[in-house]
């Protein structure tokens, strides 16, 4: 648009424009990583034995944000935790991730979706056995049909950042649980995710080397701006992240600022 | 394509044993297939062989009667026909000149032979020596390769009626106890069918153990009972045993190395057959060992597949056993099959990594059956003092037949675990 042009406009017509343009902005800025709407599970539907688990949960998580579920077993955490890493479907309710509507994805949509928009770390690791801590790194890229000499390149930069660069080659076998979990973590990594889903990250795992995983997200959370979502029974974990959410019989009851980490 | 290959053999290699028992019922099936393969081929490669010797590619050409089914015979002409030809049905010296001048190059010789019978002579320890007499035209021993050692062939022109004989080297030693230099002029007594008459020895040949043609049978090596032939002129053993001198009721045509025996064959019955269009009762069947070592040939490759077929059952056993492996391969591994759909593996790639697997079992258990069927083989046909190796084209099939099986049963166990609830299956214990 020229100096000529626009002044020959109508002043009206140029606010409007101006006005569209920061409310686009505004949205884009404020848009959540995960916006969850009364979402609703329920199992075995249309039996007598019908049960809804989740009943009716609303959850907006920003980018950038660390954020904690806690709640005891059997409050529908698990049920939760697949819902929002894609495991699972919703019966009711919308739930949109980085953009995508989840809620309404198919099975080849959900696998991508959990290749590409999520990092999972789970309490016991789940490392592929008789596979190198490399291999591991390199599997969702794998999956994500990134070329051979990209996947390695970037795995061994992971394994650097984790601090594993000294056991590459190692067997899941060969590495103690905090190094299993180092390495799980920087597989969740490795497509560089919208967000990272631990589950019960340390719950296998001794208080020092607990210490050492916690700071690693902490450090992915301060150094890199990655969002986390933290699902614990540990309160004292809980603490650490910016916002704790509890989850009782199917429902958020409470939310609460956290008081952050130590680590800088 | 590459990265579930090696995770195939990963897998493979953390279970040898229940990787090598898997593979077992592949191995025993392709195995044998190859096994039965290599010792079908060394048994019609040993036939061949051996009846080369006998002139495989000779055509033999006799009168045969005309059948019933015949446009040219009536049922009229059935009733008057003779059971023995006679003397204008044979097959005349005219037509073997003429068929010799049609053929030039096709046609080495044309062997004419009347077999006189045994004859019996005392030889010179006592003992009774027999010997096969045969009355044969000027073609048959160059034709037979007789090596003529002293004195001269059959000559029928000069012959004719004349009682000479060209008698085998061992013969004359047995004999006339005299050394085969000095045999040519000397005369010797045969016992032809009860009746003595003395022939006279014009030529020597060098008998040959090795040759298995068929008018020198050797019953068999024992030294006593070796026999062996004595050549009359053609006329002279007409003579003996009354035949017509007008013809012959068969004949054994030598064709040429480079001829087509099939083709020439069929142009050769063709030939003799138009001399025959007239006559009502007999006609001529051309026919050559070949035709009959072929057909030996291919009974025993019916039988080798009909084996084969039976053995590739194992193969359908084996398969099943893969099948069974893959299933438990994919309840072990329950929870990886989860970690990965969590990780983002679609089902296809699930899918994909398990038939991989399947088919690397199978594909290894095809590569060593072929190996062991190979040896085994091997080892079948030296004993058959054939050697033979199987043809490329059923190892392949071989190989393709394993990867086949890798497919349809590594299938369903791959598509079960394809199928798994990752929830579930991250859940497994």
């Amino acid at each position: 648009m020229t100096s000529t042009e626009k002044a020959a406009m109508p002043d009206a017509l140029d606010r409007a424009f101006a006005a569209a343009k920061a409310i686009r902005k505004a949205e884009t800025a404020v848009q959540p990583i995960i916006r969850m709407k009364d979402i609703r599970k329920s199992y075995y539907i249309g039996k007598p034995n019908e049960l809804e688990i989740l009943h009716g949960i609303d959850l907006t998580v920003h980018a950038g944000e660390f954020v904690a579920i806690v709640g005891e077993s059997g409050s529908g955490k698990s049920t939760l935790m697949n819902l929002i890493g894609a495991l699972d479907s919703p019966t009711s309710g919308s739930y949109q991730l980085d953009g995508v509507d989840v809620a309404a994805a198919n099975d080849v949509e959900l696998s991508e979706i959990r290749n590409r928009k999520i990092g999972f770390v789970f309490q016991t690791f789940n490392l592929i056995g008789r596979q190198s801590a490399l291999k591991n790194v390199e599997l969702p890229m794998l999956y994500a049909k990134i070329p051979a000499a990209k996947r390695t390149a970037r795995a061994r930069q992971l394994l650097d950042m984790v601090g594993m660069s000294d056991r590459i080659k190692h067997q899941p076998n060969e590495l103690s649980g905090g190094q299993k979990q180092r390495v799980a973590i920087a597989r969740a990594m490795a497509n560089d995710p919208a967000i990272l889903l631990a589950d019960e990250p340390t719950g296998a795992l001794d208080s020092a080397t607990s210490r050492t995983v916690m700071d690693l997200f902490h450090q992915l959370h301060k150094q890199q701006g990655k969002t986390i979502l933290l699902i614990t029974h540990n309160p004292a974990l809980a603490e650490e992240c910016d916002r704790i959410l509890t989850l009782v019989d199917g429902r958020i009851v409470s939310e609460r600022k956290g008081g952050g980490s130590h680590v800088g | 394509m590459w990265d579930n290959i090696i995770l195939a053999m990963q897998s493979l290699r953390a279970n040898k044993l229940r990787a090598l028992l898997t593979m077992l019922g592949i191995i025993i099936g392709i195995g044998s297939v190859i096994a039965i393969e290599t010792v079908g081929a060394s048994l019609s490669g040993s036939i061949t062989d051996s009846m080369s010797g006998f002139g495989i590619s000779n055509i033999s050409v006799s009168l045969t009667q005309k059948t019933g089914e015949d446009e040219t015979s009536g049922i009229r002409v059935r009733m008057f026909r003779n059971t023995v030809p006679d003397a204008d049905d044979l097959i005349t010296e005219q037509m073997i000149e003429e068929y010799r001048a049609a053929f030039p190059n096709q046609v080495i010789a044309v062997e004419v032979t009347e077999t006189a019978g045994s004859a019996t002579v005392i030889g010179i320890d006592g003992e009774d020596v027999t010997a096969t007499v045969t009355g044969v035209n000027d073609d048959y021993l160059a034709a037979e390769d007789v090596e003529l050692l002293y004195g001269r062939g059959i000559n029928n022109a000069k012959d004719a009626q004349r009682k000479v004989c060209v008698v085998a080297d061992r013969f004359v030693t047995d004999v006339l106890g005299i050394s085969p230099v000095n045999a040519v002029g000397r005369a010797v007594e045969l016992t032809i069918g009860g009746k003595p008459q003395t022939f006279y020895i014009q030529g020597v040949y060098a008998y040959d153990e090795e040759d298995t043609g068929m008018t020198m049978v050797s019953v068999n090596s024992d030294d006593d009972d070796v026999v062996t032939s004595v050549y009359l002129p053609l006329n002279t053993a007409r003579m003996l045993t009354g035949s017509s001198t007008a013809g012959v009721q068969s004949l054994t045509v030598v064709a040429a190395n480079e001829v087509d025996t099939t083709a020439f064959l069929k142009t050769t019955q063709s030939w003799f057959e138009s001399w025959y269009a007239r006559n009502d009762s007999w006609t001529v069947e051309a026919s050559s060992m070949e035709s009959l070592v072929s057909t030996i040939t291919e009974m025993i490759d019916t039988v080798s597949l009909a084996i084969s077929a039976i053995a590739a059952i194992s193969l359908l056993v084996g398969g099943i056993g893969v099948m069974n492996i893959m299933l438990v391969s994919i309840t072990e591994r329950t929870r990886e099959i989860g970690t990965r759909k969590a990780l983002g593996a679609p089902r296809t790639a699930i899918r994909v990594q398990f038939v991989v697997e399947a088919v690397v079992i199978c594909l290894v258990g095809g590569g060593i059956g072929i190996l062991l069927g190979m040896g085994l083989g091997a080892a079948a046909s030296s004993l058959l003092g054939f050697s033979a190796k199987p043809d490329v084209q059923s190892i392949a099939m071989a190989v393709g037949f394993s990867m086949a099986i890798g497919v349809f049963f590594g299938y369903y166990p791959a598509d079960k675990a394809a199928k798994l609830d990752p929830i579930e299956a991250l859940r497994y214990e």
